[in-house]
């Protein structure tokens, strides 16, 4: 973490994280770099939704996004494991580095990427498949080579590491539609896992669940820091605070044509960010001046 | 209003409370007047279908007078049974081939006898010996392979040769079950004013009898020059033969560029020529796919669809397989179109999901996607196929049109379908025959009836499933 | 400190290399394969229109400029102007339009704006059976049903066996469910904002589903009677049997025009019908008589396509208005 990227957005070697406030789990300072935006535009079109964003995400840290709505954070999240290709018309300029290597580079496959930076969706999407068939689908279609008792194994351990094996274990070849919302939830969060990722994304995970469901899924992130890089796009402050090891606040601007772009205003370690902001948009944000 | 009055000077242009009672009372009156003609309007619809289907089934069934060449009457109290008791059915089988026998060529009989044997144990038309001999040839009859005919087939081979009903006149149902009298004296009438319209036959030898031109015995019966004995089966079989090759051509190309325009095409000039031109082809007249099976599969395809190309031969290209395929032409646009419908109702969280996974594009549509649209996609292709089953313009050009006996064998057969037959037998002039076609067209109707309800319970059970 | 962001990982590099999926590029390569079928029909029916057209015009009997003018249509005679054919299947497609127009925008209105759920479930599903019949069976049911009510009506004397009217109303019957079924969806899409805006203003249900609704789906309701109106064009089952097999040839000069060229009591081939029976004989290829149908294909062909487009681009307007 100590080399300094080209980017002028932020300095992270001024951003040291030091003990994470929340878990108390000993922060990530020096753990080994995962995947590095560098000077990252994204266009719809000729809309750029997303200007010269410029961070990097370690492992064993949650990495919280979070900004007004129209800032583009969902759109930098979709960036980072190219599901913005889905989209026709999206472009993105500048580079993501995964492991050191341009994910947009024309010789990278985008389905690689995908399986390694795994994602998990602001509604629940499980597959109106069994509970046992969600989770086996994903490592069926990338190869996975091991008995059918492996492949028990497999989806017992996503589903344990998901904290949800012991309320489905008896009902594994029900359909996972069948689970309540934030079941659904932890369901694709262990699918997720299941394919092996060493990234995973979540744009807005426990937007559309109660707060019982939304208390374990953050208690199943911290657990789940331990083994991967979890990058969380949140609308709610308070959870970046509760979860996250550090933060990213995205802005909207109005640019001379009126088209909104989002940038990346300050990527801070969380309690830094909400204690002592170093930009003025930042402290409107989070004391809820913004606007 | 009152306070409208004082406020503005436009006021004194709106109608008083009382006027403005009048002017609703009027308006809601021609609301309800114009609302009736709406409703008016859309039950002359329905009564239209009703009459419509009224139609059919009136011209069905319905009385017949029949001259026939034997009375059955003379049959059985040739056996010395009283014909006041005792019926043509009563007879037992012996006496049936007995009364076949005695009126059939022996050239005839033989025939039937090959066709299928009438006893087990013993030969009626042909020698034993010359039995042995056709058997043991190339090609044996089908008579050899041990079928025996039941009473009932010999019963009706009784009707159809012997008894010989010749119909001279048909009445519907309606004017049967109302006024029976009515129809007998029209005939009687016809007798005396016009007895050269019936040959031979005096009005002594006329019987009435009922008639059900829709029954099981259409439906098994070939197709006969003789309206008494004419059924449908050839038909049938064709029709059937014809879905088959429909959907085994439609169907797998319909839901494949359905994918790929709905999954795999970027928008480019080329993807975006094809969904225009998808539909546009949905729009074009169905006689105009009949004339490009004409042109193509016919005529420069012959080789192809006359099944020459495989060792089979038609004599030419007017064959199922030609027909079956223009009918897959036609019916494709309906299936890409709604097979997209389909495929674009899958929500898109299902597709992200996969990708999300590390899954290819064709995997996540493979495994996600399509077993989600499969409900719709079956349902919008049955009813596809349902419209192809009825079209008729088609195949009169690829020349399903010759009068054909013999059942289709295969694809590469010669052929009637069920809308053809009903096309034929409606311009025939004679009015029995405008009664197998309405009895044709019930055949047909029942077969679109049963391909819907496949539709629906296909689509009940699969949506079941998914949830 | 193992590893820094930005330091090229070789060997991960190496992974995340583009990998070859040639089943992958097999399936999308025919998926394309079966999109493209379809360009290739549209090809065929052009070229055999096209093709076969083209040795119709070279036969001597034939002029391109007396096939567009003359208004006798004789091929025995060697007299092949299309009008006569033109004449019968506009003369069915304007009766069938008089009988579908109001019974099918009347019903929409019915069904989109003032029928309830229990009366929409009734008639929804009959209108849809109303689709579901084959057009021979239409055919069937002008010959045996309308042409004898007709003539029992106007007299056996005025209407003949074969006549215009029984065709054209049993094919306005026909496109009444395409044609409301259109109107309806046209009229749904109007937004419920703009219903609510004239109850508000006092305006009674009529006056909202006439003079609100009906002008805001108008060009959606134009579009479902173009393509209506195309769909009688290219009708060929129930003109074949019920309008007769004998084009009406006239002289505008010398014939009466309501008595004789308008006269819908009489029959009239139409294009359709002229193809349906031509080819229903033994028709041998290259003979004039074959070729002509396809000429007659390729006139009814632009017809249609014209009819189609025109209502593709109406409703392209209409899609405008909204958004």
């Amino acid at each position: 973490m100590n080399e300094t990227p080209e980017s002028t957005v932020l300095d992270p070697t001024a951003a040291p994280a030091t003990a994470d406030a929340v878990g108390g789990v000993e922060a990530a300072d020096d753990g080994p770099g995962v995947l590095e935006t560098r000077s990252m535009d994204v266009f719809y079109g000729d809309f750029k939704a997303v200007a010269d964003v410029s961070m990097s995400f370690t492992f064993n840290e949650i990495s919280a996004l979070i900004g007004p709505s129209g800032c583009g954070k969902s759109t930098v999240l979709r960036s980072l494991n190219r599901m913005n290709d889905l989209i026709p018309t999206a472009r993105v300029d500048g580079e993501v580095r995964y492991h050191g290597t341009n994910i947009y580079a024309g010789d990278v496959d985008p389905v690689e990427i995908r399986r390694r930076i795994g994602m998990v969706f602001q509604k629940p999407n499980p597959f109106p498949k069994s509970i046992f068939d969600n989770i086996a689908w994903g490592a069926k279609i990338n190869g996975f080579k091991g008995s059918k008792s492996d492949m028990k194994d497999l989806v017992q351990g996503a589903l344990e590491q998901a904290a949800l094996w012991d309320e489905v274990k008896d009902k594994l070849t029900e359909s996972g539609l069948s689970l309540s919302g934030g079941q659904q939830q932890r369901l694709c969060i262990a699918r997720a896992i299941a394919v092996q990722p060493d990234v995973i994304l979540m744009d807005e995970p426990c937007s559309a669940l109660d707060p019982i469901a939304t208390l374990r899924i953050e208690e199943l992130m911290l657990e789940l820091k331990e083994n991967y890089s979890i990058i969380i796009v949140t609308h709610n402050m308070q959870q970046a605070a509760r979860v996250s090891d550090r933060t990213a606040f995205f802005n909207v601007e109005l640019d001379t044509t009126g088209q909104r772009t989002g940038h990346l205003v300050e990527f801070s370690p969380t309690d830094v960010l909400f204690t002592t902001p170093k930009e003025k948009a930042t402290e409107d944000y989070i004391t809820g001046r913004f606007g | 209003m009152v306070q409208l009055r004082e406020q503005s000077e436009a006021a004194e242009f709106f109608p008083s409370d009382v006027e403005y009672q009048g002017l609703l009372s009027k308006r809601s009156r021609r609301g309800r007047v114009v609302q009736l003609s709406f409703l008016l309007m859309l039950t002359i619809a329905v009564v239209g279908l009703g009459i419509l289907l009224y139609t059919i089934i009136d011209d069905s069934f319905g009385l017949v007078a029949v001259v026939n060449q034997n009375e059955p009457e003379a049959v059985v109290s040739a056996y010395g049974y009283d014909p006041a008791v005792t019926v043509l059915d009563d007879l037992n089988k012996e006496q049936l081939v007995d009364v076949l026998q005695g009126s059939v060529s022996s050239g005839v009989g033989r025939r039937l006898e090959r066709e299928e044997r009438f006893f087990a144990d013993r030969l009626v038309f042909e020698s034993q010996a010359k039995w042995d001999e056709v058997c043991a040839s190339d090609e044996p009859p089908s008579g050899c392979s041990g079928g025996v005919r039941s009473k009932g087939n010999v019963l009706d081979l009784v009707r159809e040769r012997v008894i010989q009903p010749d119909i001279v006149a048909v009445n519907r149902l309606t004017a049967s079950i109302f006024n029976p009298d009515g129809f007998k004296e029209e005939v009687e009438t016809a007798f005396v004013e016009n007895p050269s319209r019936f040959g031979e036959y005096t009005y002594d030898q006329v019987r009435y009898q009922w008639r059900a031109w829709f029954s099981w015995k259409f439906v098994t019966s070939p197709a006969s020059d003789r309206p008494e004995i004419a059924g449908v089966r050839t038909a049938v079989l064709g029709s059937i033969w014809l879905v088959i090759i429909t959907v085994l051509f439609a169907v797998p190309v319909g839901v494949g560029a359905a994918i790929y325009l709905e999954e795999f095409a970027r928008p480019t000039r080329i993807n975006d020529l094809i969904q225009t031109n998808i539909n546009n082809l949905a729009g074009v007249p169905s006689i105009i796919y009949g004339m490009l099976g004409l042109a193509v599969l016919v005529r420069i395809l012959e080789p192809f669809t006359s099944g020459s190309l495989f060792g089979e031969g038609a004599p030419n290209g007017r064959t199922i397989m030609s027909a079956g395929l223009t009918l897959g032409l036609l019916t494709l646009p309906v299936v890409i179109i709604s097979s997209q419908e389909a495929i674009r109702a899958v929500p898109s969280s299902l597709r992200q999901a996969g990708m999300g996974l590390g899954a290819t594009k064709w995997q996540t549509v493979r495994s996600q996607v399509l077993p989600v649209a499969i409900p719709g996609i079956l349902t919008g292709t049955i009813l596809a196929v349902a419209r192809a089953i009825g079209e008729t313009a088609p195949l009169i050009l690829v020349g399903a049109a010759s009068f054909i006996t013999v059942s289709p064998s295969g694809p590469f057969s010669q052929f009637t379908a069920l809308p053809i037959q009903i096309f034929q037998w409606t311009s025939f002039p004679q009015e029995e025959w405008r009664h197998l076609a309405a009895a044709a067209s019930l055949v047909l109707l029942v077969l679109l009836l049963t391909l819907n309800a496949a539709a629906v319970i296909m689509r009940n059970r699969f949506s079941r499933r998914m949830s | 400190m193992t590893s820094e962001t930005g330091v090229h990982d070789a060997t991960m590099a190496e992974q995340l290399k583009r990998r070859n999926r040639p089943f992958e590029r097999v399936i999308v390569g025919s998926l394309f394969i079966s999109g493209a079928i379809s360009i290739a029909v549209t090809i065929g029916i052009l070229w055999e229109l096209g093709s076969e057209s083209l040795l119709f015009f070279r036969e001597d009997e034939v002029s391109l400029g007396k096939f567009f003018t003359s208004t006798v249509w004789q091929p025995q005679a060697g007299e092949f102007g299309i009008w006569p054919l033109i004449l019968g299947t506009l003369l069915i497609t304007v009766i069938a339009l008089l009988v579908a127009v109001p019974i099918g925008l009347s019903a929409a209105i019915y069904l989109s704006e003032y029928a309830s759920p229990r009366v929409r479930g009734f008639f929804k599903p009959v209108l849809e059976i109303l689709v579901g019949i084959p057009t021979v069976v239409f055919g069937f049911f002008a010959i045996t049903f309308m042409t004898p009510l007709l003539r029992s009506i106007f007299g056996e004397s005025v209407v003949g066996f074969f006549n215009v009217l029984s065709a054209g109303i049993v094919v306005g019957l026909l496109i009444v469910p395409l044609i409301s079924s259109l109107a309806e969806d046209a009229m749904a899409a109007v937004p419920n904002s703009l219903r609510q805006a004239a109850y508000g203003l006092g305006a009674s249900r009529l006056e909202v589903s006439l003079r609100v609704v009906v002008p805001a789906a108008l060009s959606g309701i134009a579009a479902g009677i173009v393509i209506g109106m195309s769909r009688a064009v290219g009708e060929t089952m129930v003109v074949t049997l019920a309008s007769g097999a004998a084009p009406r040839n006239f002289d505008l000069a010398a014939d009466p025009v309501f008595g004789y060229v308008l006269n819908p009591f009489q029959g009239a081939q139409t294009m359709t019908g002229y193809i349906a029976i031509t080819a229903s004989g033994d028709i041998s290829y290259d003979t004039i008589d074959y070729n002509s149908i396809f000429a007659i294909g390729l006139t009814l062909f632009l017809m249609t396509l014209g009819l189609n487009s025109l209502s593709r681009r109406i409703v392209k307007r209409y899609r405008q208005e909204y958004d």
